[in-house]
C-alpha cells in the first residue's frame, strides 16, 4: 500500500512494456522452436522414429560429430593459448590481435566456405596437384572440417579473454613466488579460476561446429551418405519435400541448442556467484 | 639473510620510479619501505623479490647474502612475499594454499604427503588458525586471509619475507592487533622481514628500522627514533608526524619571530608537542596566536591556534599542563616552540 | 614491445597464436583479395554490377538495416524489460534471447519457414489480410530480425545494468519529468552500446545464408541475397564472379567492423 501516490502512468508502462517482449520474443523465438517438434511428430511417433531408419541420417550425424570432434579440440587448445597471451601479458598491437581473432565473426559464413574453395579447388595448381594425388579436401570431409574451424575459430577465445583480463595475475605472480612453473600455474591455478568460462566457451563451439550450414555448404558437395552434414542432410531432406524427415533430425539440433542455453544460464550463475564471493 | 641493493633505476614509460636507490638491509631485522603512494616503495620491494625488472645498467645489482641474484627467477630467489590483496588461490582450501608451494616442488627436493601434512599443520598452529584448514578464502575474515598468505610465503622456507603493504585493507582494530602478533613472530622466527607501508605509525611501532622513501628516492634510512627525532629532511620531518612550519629569521643566533627586519628568513619546523603556550612572553621568544578549538578527548590535549595571519598552529600537551593555565577558546597566548629544527633547503607542506 | 612478466610462456603462446591465425583465417582471407586482385578491372565491374547482383545488393542491404532498425527498437524494449521489471518466467526468457545464437541456422530456417508459409501458424493468419511472408522479401526480413535479436539485447544488457539508479533519482529530484529523465540522461549514456548492437546486428544480417535461403525462395531478382548468389556462381563453376561479390561483401564487413570498434571504443572512453 506504500505505492499509493505513483499515478496510472507509471504503472502502464512496465506493462506495456512486459507485454511487448512477451510478445515479440514469442513471435520470433518460441513459435519457430515449438514448431520444430510439431512438424517432427506430424505423423506421429512411428513417423518420427521412421526419419531415422534411413541410413543417410545415421552418416550425417557420425560426420556431423566427427567434424565436431575434431575442430573443437583445436579450437579449444588454439582459445585457451590465445588467450594466456592476450590476457596475461601487456604488448603492443594487442588490440589488432583481439579484432583478427574475432575476424570470422564478421565475414559471412559462405565467404569462409569460398576461400577453402579459392585455396584447394580444382581450378587452383594447387588443387590439380591434390586431385593428381588424390588427395580429396574439397567436396570431402577435410574441407567440411576446415570450414568448420573456422567459423568456429574465436568462440573460446572469445569467452576465455574477458574472463581472464578480469581475474589479472595476482594469483599467477604468487603462484610463481612459492616456486611454481609455468605448467603448475596454468594447471593449478588457472584452469581451475576459468574452468567454467572454458566450459561455457566449448559447448558454444561444439553448438556452431554442429550446426554450421552456409561454409560447409559451400564445400561439401552435398553427397548424400558422404559429405552430408546434418545441417545439410536437413537441407536435402526439405528440398525434396521430406518435412516429416526433415524436422526429426531437427529435433536433434534443437535439442542440443537447448541444451547450450541451459548451460549458459548455469555457467552465467556460476560466474556471477563466484564474482559476488569475491567482492565480499 | 641480508639484501642489497646497488643502483637500482626503474622507469615506467616518462615516470621515474625508482632514481638510482642503494640499500642495505642486515640479516635479522624487520625493515619499513615507508613512503606516500607513488614514492616507489612497492616497485622496490617488487624488484627484490624479482616480479618486476630494473633498468639495465652495469652498476645495478641486487645481493642477497653478498651473492648477487640478478638473472635468477623468482622461484630460484626463494623469497616469501605477501601480496597486499593477500592474492590467496580462491579455489583452494586453506591448508591447500599453505601447501601449493611445497606441491609444486620437484625432483629430489620433493617432500612426501606426511611431509607436507605436518608443516602445513605446525603452519596453521603457528598462525593460530587451528581447525579452518578445510575453510575457502571466502570463508575467512580479513585478518586471517593476511595470516594465511603469510603462512603460504613460510611454508617455501624463504630467506626472507617481503610483505606489500601487509595492513593495508584491514580495519583498525583488526590492524593493530595483528601488527602486534607480526611484531611477536618475528621476534619469535628471526627471518629478515621487509614489509612496505605508507602508514608512519605502523612502521615505528613495528620495525627496527625505517627506510623514508619519496619520489623514488631514498630519504632516511634509521631506526625509528633516529628517524622521528633526528629527520634528515624537511619531508622526512613532516612525513613522520604532524609538524608546525614557522617563518621566521636567526638574529646574532637566536631564533626570532616577531621582528620582521634584520638577518635571514628561516623555515623552522617544531612538532606540536614541542610548543609551549603561556599567558606572557617575557623573554620575547614567541609570538601571539588566538587559541580557535581545544579537543579534550583522548590521552593527551590538542589545541588549535590561529597566528596574525591566520595560519594554523598545532599544540599539543598534557592535560595537567593544560589545567595549570586553563585556556580557553579565543584566548590570546604567546607561542613559544622548545626545539626548532631548520633545514637547509626550502620545503612547503 | 612487452612489458616484464615473472609469468612464463609468451614467446610460445604468441608464436602459436599467430601461426594458427595466418594459418586458417587470413591466409585463406587473402586468397579472395589476391583472386580479385588477378580479374581486369572490367570483368571486375561486370561481376560486381550485373542486375541480378545489384538486386541482391538492394535486398541484403535494405532488409539487413530495416532488420537491423526493428531489432534496434524491440531490442532496446526488451533489454530494458529484463533488466528493470520483475515477471514470472523472467529468467526462461532471458536465456531464450539467445537462441538464434545456439540455434543451427538450417534448423532455424526450416521453421520459420514452416510457421510463416500459407498453412503456417502465422502465415494462415495472414492469408485473409493478402499478406504472404514466406517466399517473399518479408521472409527475407523475418530471417535476419530472428538471427539479430540477441545482438542487440545482449550489448544493451550489461550496459542498462551499470547505469546508475541513483543518476535517474537524482534528474528526477532536480524536476525532470519521466520523459526528459528519459530523454536526456537514459538515451545518451546507453547510445554507443545501441549503435554497437544495432551496427553488430546488421553485420551478421549482411552475410547471413542458412536462415534465409529455406524461407525467401529464391526468386531470381526478387528474393535472392547476396551470399546467395556467391554460392550459385560457384555452383557453375564462376570462381571470379563468385570471388568478387565475396570481395565486395568482405569490404562492406570490414567497414562494419571498423564502426563496432569505433563504437566501442568511443563506448569505453564515455564509461571512464
Amino acid at each position: 500500500m506504500k505505492n499509493i501516490s505513483i499515478n496510472w502512468k507509471d504503472r502502464i508502462i512496465p506493462v506495456i512494456f512486459i507485454i511487448i517482449t512477451l510478445l515479440f520474443l514469442t513471435l520470433f523465438l518460441v513459435l519457430p522452436l515449438a514448431a520444430i517438434f510439431v512438424e517432427a511428430f506430424r505423423k506421429g511417433v512411428e513417423g518420427y522414429c521412421a526419419s531415422f531408419r534411413d541410413p543417410y541420417a545415421w552418416s550425417s550425424i557420425r560426420l556431423t560429430l566427427v567434424t565436431a570432434a575434431i575442430a573443437v579440440p583445436i579450437n579449444v587448445v588454439f582459445g585457451v593459448v590465445a588467450a594466456w597471451c592476450i590476457a596475461k601479458f601487456e604488448f603492443r598491437g594487442k588490440n589488432i590481435l583481439i579484432t583478427l581473432i574475432d575476424l570470422p565473426f564478421a565475414v559471412s559464413p559462405v565467404i569462409a566456405g569460398l576461400i577453402f574453395v579459392l585455396a584447394f579447388g580444382r581450378q587452383t595448381t594447387f588443387g590439380g596437384w591434390l586431385i593428381d594425388h588424390d588427395i580429396k579436401i574439397i567436396f570431402a570431409v577435410p574441407g567440411i572440417v576446415l570450414a568448420t574451424i573456422f567459423v568456429t575459430f574465436p568462440f573460446v577465445a572469445r569467452e576465455l579473454i574477458p574472463l581472464m583480463q578480469e581475474q589479472g595475475i595476482l594469483e599467477e605472480e604468487a603462484a610463481v613466488s612459492l616456486g611454481a612453473n609455468g605448467w603448475d600455474v596454468f594447471w593449478k591455478i588457472t584452469l581451475p579460476n576459468i574452468k567454467w568460462g572454458l566450459l561455457y566457451g566449448i559447448i558454444l563451439c561444439n553448438a556452431r561446429a554442429m550446426g554450421e550450414f552456409g561454409a560447409v555448404s559451400v564445400v561439401s558437395g552435398h553427397i548424400r551418405g558422404e559429405t552430408n552434414t546434418m545441417p545439410l542432410y536437413i537441407e536435402t531432406l526439405h528440398a525434396g519435400y521430406e518435412s516429416v524427415a526433415a524436422f526429426s533430425i531437427a529435433t536433434l539440433l534443437a535439442a542440443l541448442a537447448l541444451v547450450t542455453l541451459i548451460a549458459k544460464t548455469i555457467v552465467e550463475w556460476k560466474v556471477k556467484r563466484e564474482r559476488m564471493v569475491d567482492n565480499s | 639473510m641480508s639484501i642489497e641493493v646497488k643502483n637500482i633505476t626503474k622507469r615506467f614509460g616518462k615516470f621515474t620510479a625508482l632514481n638510482n636507490v642503494n640499500l642495505k638491509i642486515p640479516d635479522g631485522e624487520l625493515v619499513a619501505l615507508l613512503g606516500p603512494s607513488g614514492s616507489g616503495k612497492t616497485t622496490l620491494l617488487r624488484i627484490i623479490a624479482g616480479l618486476e625488472e630494473f633498468e639495465p645498467n652495469q652498476n645495478a645489482d641486487i645481493l642477497f647474502q653478498n651473492k648477487s641474484v640478478v638473472g635468477n627467477r623468482i622461484a630460484e630467489r626463494k623469497v616469501g612475499f605477501v601480496f597486499q590483496h593477500y592474492a590467496l588461490f580462491r579455489h583452494l582450501k586453506v591448508f591447500d594454499n599453505i601447501a601449493f608451494g611445497l606441491r609444486v616442488r620437484r625432483g629430489k627436493d620433493r617432500f612426501s604427503r606426511t611431509e607436507i601434512r605436518n608443516r602445513v599443520l605446525e603452519l596453521i598452529h603457528l598462525i593460530q588458525l587451528d581447525g579452518l584448514e578445510n575453510r575457502y578464502p571466502d570463508q575467512l575474515s580479513g585478518g586471517q586471509r593476511q595470516r594465511v598468505a603469510l603462512a603460504r610465503a613460510l611454508a617455501i622456507e624463504p630467506k626472507f619475507l617481503l610483505l606489500d603493504e601487509p595492513f593495508g585493507a584491514l580495519d583498525a582494530r583488526v590492524r593493530q592487533n595483528l601488527r602486534r602478533w607480526l611484531r611477536r613472530l618475528h621476534d619469535e622466527i628471526k627471518l629478515t622481514s621487509v614489509f612496505v607501508t605508507h602508514d608512519q605509525e605502523e612502521a615505528l611501532e613495528l620495525a627496527d628500522r625505517v627506510i623514508v622513501m619519496n619520489k623514488g628516492r631514498i630519504e632516511q634510512d634509521g631506526t625509528p627514533t633516529e628517524v622521528f627525532h633526528h629527520p634528515k629532511n624537511a619531508f622526512v620531518m613532516d612525513f613522520l608526524g604532524s609538524v608546525n612550519l614557522f617563518h621566521g629569521r636567526v638574529v646574532s643566533g637566536q631564533v626570532v619571530f616577531d621582528q620582521p627586519l634584520e638577518g635571514k628568513q628561516t623555515q623552522f619546523f617544531v612538532r606540536p608537542h614541542e610548543i609551549e603556550l603561556l599567558p606572557n612572553d617575557p623573554d620575547g621568544a614567541g609570538f601571539p596566536a588566538t587559541i580557535r578549538r581545544v579537543q579534550l578527548a583522548g590521552s593527551i590535549a590538542k589545541i588549535e591556534l590561529t597566528d596574525r595571519n591566520n595560519k594554523e598552529i598545532f599544540v599539543e600537551m598534557s592535560h595537567e599542563k593544560y589545567l595549570l593555565y586553563q585556556f580557553g577558546v579565543a584566548d590570546t597566548v604567546f607561542v613559544v616552540p622548545q626545539k626548532t629544527v631548520v633545514f637547509e633547503e626550502d620545503y612547503s607542506i | 614491445m612487452k612489458k616484464h612478466s615473472v609469468l612464463p610462456g609468451f614467446g610460445l603462446t604468441f608464436g602459436i597464436t599467430l601461426a594458427y591465425l595466418s594459418l586458417i583465417v587470413l591466409l585463406p582471407l587473402s586468397l579472395i583479395v589476391l583472386n580479385t586482385a588477378s580479374m581486369s578491372f572490367a570483368d571486375f565491374l561486370k561481376a560486381i554490377g550485373s542486375k541480378q547482383v545489384i538486386a541482391s545488393y538492394k535486398l541484403t542491404f535494405g532488409a539487413s538495416l530495416l532488420a537491423a532498425t526493428i531489432n534496434g527498437i524491440f531490442g532496446f524494449i526488451v533489454a530494458w524489460t529484463l533488466i528493470r521489471y520483475k515477471f514470472p518466467g523472467k529468467r526462461i526468457i532471458d536465456a531464450i534471447v539467445d537462441m538464434p545464437f545456439a540455434m543451427p541456422t538450417a534448423v532455424s530456417g526450416i521453421a520459420l519457414t514452416a510457421i510463416c508459409a500459407k498453412n503456417g501458424w502465422v502465415g494462415s493468419l495472414l492469408v485473409p489480410f493478402g499478406i504472404k511472408i514466406a517466399y517473399t522479401q518479408l521472409g527475407v526480413l523475418v530471417a535476419l530480425i530472428f538471427i539479430g535479436l540477441p545482438f542487440v539485447v545482449r550489448t544493451l544488457q550489461p550496459t542498462l545494468e551499470d547505469l546508475d539508479k541513483e543518476v535517474e533519482e537524482a534528474a528526477a529530484s532536480l524536476g525532470a519529468t519521466k520523459f526528459q529523465t528519459f530523454w536526456y540522461v537514459i538515451v545518451p549514456s546507453v547510445l554507443p552500446a545501441l549503435m554497437t548492437g544495432f551496427t553488430l546486428a546488421f553485420a551478421r544480417a549482411l552475410g547471413e545464408y542458412g536462415s534465409v535461403v529455406f524461407i525467401s525462395g529464391n526468386l531470381p531478382m526478387k528474393t535472392e541475397i547476396t551470399p546467395l548468389l556467391i554460392v550459385m556462381k560457384l555452383e557453375q563453376y564462376d570462381y571470379a564472379g563468385a570471388t568478387a561479390i565475396a570481395m565486395v561483401m568482405l569490404i562492406a564487413s570490414f567497414v562494419l567492423m571498423f564502426f563496432i570498434n569505433l563504437s566501442q571504443w568511443y563506448a569505453r572512453r564515455f564509461s571512464n
